[in-house]
């Protein structure tokens, strides 16, 4: 087994790289500019705040929808986590059969469009919805558990977000070295101590940057938490929105929810702590060995199929009934292939910028950290967590003032997604790195390669497949987006998801059906194809 | 094996999206209305050598009516050419067959130019008569589609550099705000005046181009019409407790109760809203939901606006489980609103935006808001939908759409009261 320097010990390795290359410095700190554009534009617009504005602020009732928030993210981070941890091992490190097929499953939930898979479930399994209907004909069930409030909404936000989680982690998962695994077995542990003992707390960095997509995904949510009737902080900003548009109480009010992010935020670093996660022995890591699930595969395939029928099957199902119901009356159906071309484009250069972004501030973060770079962190993470709308009104600000010739262009609306979603990308693309040895580098660099060329021809090559799972989560964000779509598209700019929201909240629901499908089948492409990539690495 | 496995999942996968997609592209099939057979009247373009400057528009040329019990479904196509006249049909549900001629007279004097609207309400409601307004007028229209509240707050956020001509409103509360901001054109008379004066700003800053009315919907399977009561002042008996739906956040909804605080005053409003809240009510984000949830009987009552329930009958057909309830007693709870839109400053396509707001008070355009969206025309001589209640059958209160313009203070009662957060 070689040489084996091992676990997760807490001390920071000198980094002897000095200052950050230029490339690597000048980029991330443009991202970190331009994550700062919402955050000045709630200055602007709080500065004018009346004092009305500020006593609303400062109100019980303020206190009492930070709690009912905060409440619903805990619940919604935990659950997601006791799903998403065992459906990453198991899909990784089992004998279960159709891993892959599994996999891509899994990961699917997360491109229902948070505002049509409420209304999915409402409709589902709501008061006399469908499943109600199904059980008054056969058993005579009249009454339905209430759905609404805050266990419907934890049960619907984990269903639609853990992925996040799942996909994370199982990235981290697949890079694990095998090797202390294999120490702790040799040392007479079980199976389950180790896991518990040597593998879980080698996944924290993973553990927490899901959690935290999870938890800022929660706190940035609108539409569910509303058809759900449990009003969150980001509810409440939505409503200034509504009728008459108080701007100045929206931006004191998003003020709260980048604070609140910031505290996420530094709760993740604490959780992920100073430690090192990649090997510093000699030698490279083995293939893991494959657990025997023996009996419990029956266990696992139980687990993971009720979980899936709630997360997809039963939102598809829905979709479904709708088309089929809507054809049937005669109705008409939207066009879908420019929606779907739009999608597919904005989606990919989305994709690929934020991507790009993401692997500039990691390497910053990572590899050169200094007080500097350490506030550009939480100034990345504020679209992520700001409701859609304001990064939007943000960027129309700006754009309509200072850069005409790219408003309501496709360049400035694939920014916007990019300062949204930034975060996603940046927390594979960081996780990857963390994993890698920087001793690999330094030997890159004794052999005389420059900086640059190592990142080209060592780092990046290594941390491909956390920059391609961050890729695609950001893509599949992207097919979903509504809010910054619908305010800074381009003119007459439709993608699938404002054809399902432009259907749906005019109750066309057979119109909606379409294109709601069609975004669950052009995102599990991307998936699919990922899935079977990791396959080849991993053989 | 397993390549040859997950290659089949790829194949099956492609092969579903095409799937779905040519299902989605399937031309597009008539819709029926649900209640009774109709005379559909099928329109055809009419390939017109010299196309389309409007110099003059009639609205309504000739109307025939020919009254007929039971009516066939027969396509017809009516189209005459008449020199350089366009003369088009429009589909009208009605019982009697309505024919509505309209004849536009066309010059073309080089290009007509374009048009940027912003529109509030959605492309499935107004998509397809702005398509029409294109097509009669050769004007390349760009629209940006989104919620009334956001595309407003777009609008103050671009201030002067605003891209758009138009600004089309599910609601007055957002044209409100963009008049307040003095971001409006002064609308000529020739427009507003097409409209009563209770549907338009009194400084032509914008006008209504549809109505809305305040309705109940209820649940028909638990309630028959004349259980329910006649102004809104008895749903706060504690009878209805548990029973009420209601979406205050919804922009329809505020405009209702900043009519009962014009009408009945501030202090009746706020004991009103107390008893509502002390009902218990079910609270929805918006319209759509709490229809669902009155059809589903979650609640027995819900306040809404009429034209949603119109979509549920079409999509569930009859058997969907609410029907609409006007109050009787006149009082601020059977209010008409109406969508509508503006014409802003900072525009470059003045003339055109002037065109389209002619267009849309035209009987054409009317007939279509009628016909296909449900909702109340606001210009004489144009039939309400025949499932809709007459607008005057309803008791509603006379009360003019630019004395709901205190939104803001609406809003604070409902903040204060602990209905909005």
């Amino acid at each position: 087994m070689g040489a084996v320097g091992w676990a997760v010990i807490a001390g920071r390795r000198r980094l002897l790289l000095g200052a950050p290359p230029l490339p690597a410095l000048i980029p991330a700190l443009l991202v970190g500019a331009a994550m700062l554009l919402p955050v000045i534009y709630l200055l602007v617009r709080g500065a004018s705040a009346s004092d009305q504005a500020w006593d609303l602020l400062f109100r019980v009732r303020t206190l009492e929808t930070l709690w009912r928030t905060i409440l619903l993210i805990g619940c919604v981070t935990a659950l997601s986590a006791a799903i998403a941890v065992p459906f990453a091992w198991l899909t990784l490190r089992t004998d279960l059969p159709f891993r892959r097929a599994w996999t891509v499953l899994a990961a699917l939930p997360l491109v229902i469009p948070s505002f049509v898979g409420a209304f999915l479930y409402i409709s589902a399994l709501g008061p006399k919805g469908l499943l109600q209907s199904a059980l008054e004909a056969t058993l005579g069930v009249d009454r339905l558990p209430d759905m609404y409030g805050l266990f419907g909404a934890t049960a619907v936000l984990t269903l639609l977000s853990y992925p996040y989680l799942f996909l994370t982690v199982r990235g981290s998962i697949a890079n694990l070295d095998p090797a202390t695994e294999e120490a702790s077995r040799g040392l007479g542990h079980g199976a389950w101590s180790t896991f518990f003992l040597v593998t879980l707390p080698q996944l924290k960095p993973s553990i927490a940057a899901g959690s935290l997509l999870v938890a800022l995904y929660t706190l940035s949510e609108f539409g569910a938490v509303a058809l759900l009737r449990y009003n969150t902080f980001t509810f409440t900003i939505y409503q200034q929105y509504e009728g008459s548009i108080d701007r100045s109480i929206a931006a004191l009010l998003s003020f709260v929810l980048v604070i609140m992010a910031v505290v996420i935020l530094l709760s993740e670093n604490y959780t992920r702590g100073r430690g090192r996660y990649y090997r510093v022995g000699g030698g490279s890591a083995r293939k893991p060995s494959i657990v025997k699930l023996g009996r419990w595969k029956w266990l696992a395939i139980g687990g993971m199929g009720t979980v899936l029928t709630l997360a997809l099957a039963l939102p598809v199902g829905v979709l479904m009934f709708w088309l089929i119901r809507g054809v049937g009356a005669g109705e008409p159906l939207l066009l879908l292939w420019s929606a779907t071309r739009n999608s597919l484009l904005v989606s990919g250069a989305a994709a690929v910028v934020t991507a790009g972004m993401a692997i500039a501030m990691a390497v910053l973060l990572v590899r050169y950290p200094s007080k500097l770079n350490r506030a550009l962190e939480p100034i990345s993470f504020t679209g992520y967590a700001l409701p859609g709308v304001v990064v939007a009104l943000a960027l129309v600000f700006f754009g309509a003032k200072y850069a005409r010739p790219l408003y309501q262009t496709h360049w400035l609306l694939i920014f916007a997604y990019a300062v949204l979603f930034f975060p996603v990308a940046l927390g594979s693309v960081r996780s990857a790195l963390l994993q890698i040895s920087p001793r690999l580098e330094d030997a890159a660099r004794s052999l005389g390669h420059n900086p640059l060329r190592v990142m080209m021809r060592v780092t990046l090559p290594l941390m491909r497949s956390g920059v391609l799972m961050g890729a695609a989560l950001v893509f599949l964000l992207t097919m979903k987006e509504l809010p910054a779509t619908l305010i800074l598209g381009p003119l007459g700019f439709q993608t699938l998801a404002t054809s399902v929201w432009s259907a749906s909240s005019e109750a066309f629901f057979a119109r909606a059906a379409a294109p709601a499908l069609m975004i669950i089948l052009t995102s599990s492409i991307p998936m699919t194809l990922l899935v079977l990539r990791e396959k080849r690495t991993l053989k | 094996m397993f390549r040859f496995k997950s290659s089949l999942v790829i194949v099956a996968l492609i092969i579903a999206a095409l799937g779905l997609t040519a299902c989605g592209t399937a031309p597009a099939a008539a819709v029926t209305p649900q209640v009774i057979e109709v005379e559909r009247v099928v329109e055809k373009a009419v390939p017109v050598e010299k196309v389309i400057e409007v110099v003059r528009e009639v609205p309504v040329e000739r109307q025939v009516v020919v009254e007929k019990e039971v009516i066939r479904e027969v396509p017809v196509e009516r189209i005459v050419e008449v020199e350089k006249e366009v003369v088009r049909v429009q589909e009208v549900p009605v019982e009697k067959i309505v024919e509505v001629e309209k004849i536009v007279e066309v010059v073309r004097e080089g290009d007509p130019g374009t048009l940027i609207v912003y529109s509030g309400r959605s492309e499935s409601l107004v998509g397809p008569i702005i398509e029409q307004f294109e097509e009669v007028t050769g004007i390349n229209v760009a629209v940006k589609y989104g919620k009334t509240g956001e595309i407003a707050a777009t609008i103050l956020e671009e201030g002067g550099n605003s891209p758009a001509d138009v600004f089309f409103a599910q609601d007055p509360g957002g044209l409100g705000e963009v008049a307040n901001a003095g971001l409006f054109e002064t609308l000529p008379t020739s427009i507003t005046e097409k409209v009563p004066t209770w549907a338009r700003s009194p400084e032509s800053e914008w006008v209504g181009i549809s109505g809305r009315a305040r309705v109940v919907v209820y649940n028909s399977e638990n309630l028959t019409a004349d259980q329910i009561p006649t102004k809104m002042e008895d749903f706060t008996k504690p009878e209805w407790k548990g029973r009420i739906g209601w979406a205050p956040t919804n922009g329809s909804f505020q405009a209702m109760v900043t009519a009962m605080r014009v009408t009945w005053g501030e202090e009746k409003t706020r004991e009103w809203l107390l008893g509502i809240q002390a009902n218990e009510p079910n609270v929805y984000p918006k319209n759509t939901p709490t229809v669902a949830a009155a059809g589903a009987g979650e609640v027995d009552v819900g306040f809404v606006n009429h034209y949603y329930l119109y979509r549920f009958l079409a999509e569930e057909g009859e058997e969907f489980g609410a029907r609409n309830y006007h109050v009787t007693d006149g009082g601020p709870g059977g209010i008409i609103l109406v969508a509508g839109g503006g014409i802003l400053k900072s525009g470059e396509n003045k003339d055109n935006a002037e065109r389209f707001f002619n267009f849309m008070l035209s009987t054409v355009a009317q007939q279509y808001f009628a016909g296909q969206t449900y909702e109340y025309p606001l210009i004489d001589g144009v039939n309400t939908n025949r499932l809709l209640t007459p607008l005057d059958e309803i008791n509603n209160p006379d009360i003019d759409m630019a004395s709901l313009e205190d939104l803001a203070g609406t809003q604070m009662m409902l903040r204060d009261l602990g209905i909005l957060q």
